[in-house]
């Protein structure tokens, strides 16, 4: 599904991605995990097509199809979604308008008709059940007010909204309390299937107790140094990435 | 990389002005220039009594002593007052019975305008006084006003068949030395809305004007006046439109608002006059004097505005609130795009007490142009436990474009309360690549950002209203673009 080969990529003129190579297959679970500004997050911007930052090297195909070459939002359309670490805040739009506009751009690239008004609610209201997402949420502006937890958890929301092929959760885990973390892990693992497939960003193993992964794989200088199954994640948990850092000095 | 999200802004911002067409009806002119005899001619056209000839007399002798004001935040070029055309009028066929008589042209320029003269607004329930260049060419549903004995009609009309009202009400709000563009207003309007609601009555339907500048070389210099009577209620829309030309445009109206004890106005406008293109040229100039004088105790007036169009700006919707526990509020949202620049904002005279204010300014400005609020509220001495809120907002999209905040406060008494908001933002490169990553253009993110910042005021207008303004929105900033 996603083929990611030699990817290089900088901000300004500060290289930050340094020759990643990563394969997701359908189905399959990968956790990336690193130190503090090892580049895991630029990753997920870049493959989400962020331009702030710039590819120099390397290619990324998504079904075949140049990924690179595609705008933010076909590759929206095409089915990668990304849940934000920091999700912003778009004052005076309703989620309702958010999700209804989003969802039938979808649907507009797949050259379906749009969903009528009551469509559209009673799939909100499917959605909602399944990540147990409090209804009042939905009748805010994006994230205004949101609390952390709120945020992340919309997220997900959007994320059974717009069934993506392959979601990228770009550090979900941070910030929330247990009873969030529970319930945005049981959203993902709802949403899981044999078709879709799923990337966690995180820094730390909580997450990979509630979601476990096929993959881990340890990113350091914009490189994945260390790849292994779930195992790995508790031996970092253990050992912390000291030694990765140690075994990778040069 | 800011570069990049300007050069996004810039090809999203590009819009393209649709009312730009210009239909082929035959028209009747006056000579170009402004002199006494202009003013003479003009009202001799509408065959006016002999007060209104020295109404219009007196505000021109006066205006010849006038200075254009200079003190807002716009660069006006010299307008030359005798370069322009004073009277324009469709010709006049014979007096029209019903629209079938309308001339098929005219139909037409409003079929493509979007607001068909014709039985659809009995559903929608809106009566319409539509006003081509100078004249008043069709009021719609005057019958069924008139069973409640509210009068719609044009002010020409009003001047012949209802002499007392227009003589006690007109320039009793703005009188004509109240500035420029006000006495040269008064010295050639040509046509207008006049409504009149009776004591206790509620108007049934939303009233509205619509304004187009067809012809070329022409000023516009519509004048309203809506009186309403105690315990009444009046919603009116005004819409405006203009075709693409190169040479600017004169638009200097007036509108006066009276309301009695306990009576309620909300007078809502999309100004969506001609902005001129890309590069500035052309476009109307839009010089308004409006004001509502809240006369009666507890009574209430509403302005609301969404501001798009226009090459230039300069409008201050207002509120004297005389009456005791008299209410005025102020909703605006002023677009600006490429060259065009907008200074407005309102005025809140605070006179009588417990006399509450309330103002709420959205300003978002795109590709090079100049987006000011200025506003004033005053709290005189007698105007005990006054209140007034203001909140002003602005919006730029890209880094040409400039936003100015310019809040007056006079105030005389000391239990008094007022508040002022204001805050300035940038249109986020990372809301924009929030709504990219869930599906969205650009264009739409722009778009639904914009919508989102203005909610406030838009949901202040009538739900018809309300849905072309958001789509107004849409095209003045987005445009062809996708």
């Amino acid at each position: 599904m996603l083929v990611i080969k030699d990817l290089h990529a900088k901000i300004e003129d500060k290289e930050i991605l340094r020759g990643i190579n990563l394969e997701v297959k359908p189905g399959e679970v990968h956790a990336i995990m690193g130190p503090n500004g090892s580049g895991k997050s630029t990753l997920s911007s870049v493959l989400a097509g962020n331009e702030k930052f710039e590819v120099c090297e390397g290619s990324a195909s998504f079904h075949g199809k140049d990924l690179l070459d595609l705008s933010p939002e076909d590759r929206a359309r095409e089915g990668l979604f990304l849940s934000f670490q920091y999700p912003v805040e778009i004052p005076g739009v309703s989620m309702v308008n958010f999700m209804r506009t989003a969802v039938n751009e979808h649907r507009k690239y797949q050259e379906k008709d749009p969903f009528s008004a009551s469509e559209f609610l009673k799939l909100m209201r499917e959605k909602k059940k399944l990540v147990e997402i409090d209804s009042n949420l939905t009748n805010r502006s994006v994230n205004e007010g949101f609390s952390g937890g709120e945020k992340k958890k919309n997220e997900i929301f959007q994320m059974a909204m717009l069934e993506p092929k392959l979601a990228i959760l770009d550090e979900t885990d941070s910030g929330l309390d247990i009873d969030a973390l529970r319930v945005v892990a049981n959203g993902v693992n709802k949403l899981k299937s044999p078709e879709n497939a799923t990337i966690l960003i995180t820094h730390y193993q909580r997450l990979l107790d509630y979601i476990v992964p096929d993959y881990v794989h340890v990113l350091y200088k914009g490189r994945i140094v260390k790849s292994a199954g779930k195992e790995l994640a508790h031996e970092l948990e253990e050992k912390g990435y000291d030694w990765i850092k140690k075994e990778f000095e040069d | 990389m800011a570069e990049d999200q300007d050069k996004i802004l810039e090809e999203v911002t590009g819009g393209e002005y649709k009312y730009g067409f210009y239909t082929d009806i035959e028209t009747e002119f006056i000579p170009k220039g402004l002199s006494e005899d202009v003013v003479r001619i003009i009202s001799a056209k509408k065959n006016e009594p002999e007060w209104m000839l020295e109404f219009r007399l007196k505000a021109f002798r006066h205006w010849l002593k006038m200075k254009a004001p200079n003190w807002a935040h716009l660069n006006i070029p010299e307008i030359d007052f005798q370069d322009i055309i004073y009277y324009a009028a469709p010709k006049k066929k014979p007096e029209l019975e019903s629209m079938d008589e309308v001339d098929p042209e005219l139909r037409a320029t409003f079929d493509k305008l979007g607001i068909p003269l014709d039985e659809q607004k009995m559903l929608s329930g809106v009566a319409v006084d539509a006003v081509i260049d100078s004249v008043s060419v069709k009021t719609t549903f005057k019958e069924t006003l008139a069973e409640k004995g509210i009068i719609f009609c044009s002010i020409s009309e009003a001047i012949q068949e209802f002499p007392d009202l227009v003589k006690k009400y007109l320039g009793s709000v703005v009188p004509h030395g109240d500035n420029f563009f006000a006495a040269l207003n008064a010295a050639v309007f040509s046509d207008g809305s006049f409504v009149y609601i009776p004591k206790g009555v509620r108007c049934p339907m939303e009233l509205s004007t619509y304004f187009r500048i067809n012809a070329m070389n022409t000023g516009q210099f519509e004048r309203t006046l809506i009186v309403a009577d105690d315990d009444s209620y009046v919603s009116y829309l005004e819409g405006c439109t203009a075709p693409q030309r190169d040479e600017n445009q004169l638009h200097a109206a007036i509108v006066e608002i009276i309301t009695m004890e306990r009576a309620e106005v909300k007078y809502s406008t999309v100004q969506n006059w001609y902005p001129g293109d890309k590069e500035g040229k052309g476009g109307i100039y839009n010089f308004v004097t409006k004001r509502a004088l809240c006369k009666g105790d507890y009574s209430k007036v509403m302005w609301t505005q969404v501001e798009t169009g226009s090459a230039i700006t300069w409008k201050y919707p207002s509120c004297i609130l005389q009456g005791d526990h008299s209410i005025g509020e102020f909703y605006s949202v002023a677009v600006t795009n490429n060259y065009q620049q907008a200074d407005t904002g309102t005025k809140m005279i605070h006179l009588g007490k417990n006399t509450r204010s309330l103002i709420v300014s959205k300003g978002v400005s795109a590709g090079r142009s100049h987006n000011s609020y200025r506003g004033l509220v005053k709290v005189s001495k007698k105007a005990e436990n006054a209140r007034n809120f203001s909140q002003c907002d602005s919006l730029l999209l890209g880094d040409q474009c400039g936003a100015h905040t310019f809040p007056y406060l006079e105030i005389v008494n000391n239990t008094a309360k007022v508040e002022h908001e204001a805050t300035t933002s940038k249109i986020g490169e990372d809301q924009i690549f929030y709504c990219n990553q869930r599906g969205m253009s650009t264009e739409d993110a722009v778009g639904l950002i914009v919508n989102g910042y203005v909610k406030e005021v838009i949901n202040q207008l009538p739900m018809e209203f309300a849905v072309e303004a958001q789509k107004l929105l849409q095209i003045s900033l987005e445009g062809s673009v996708g």
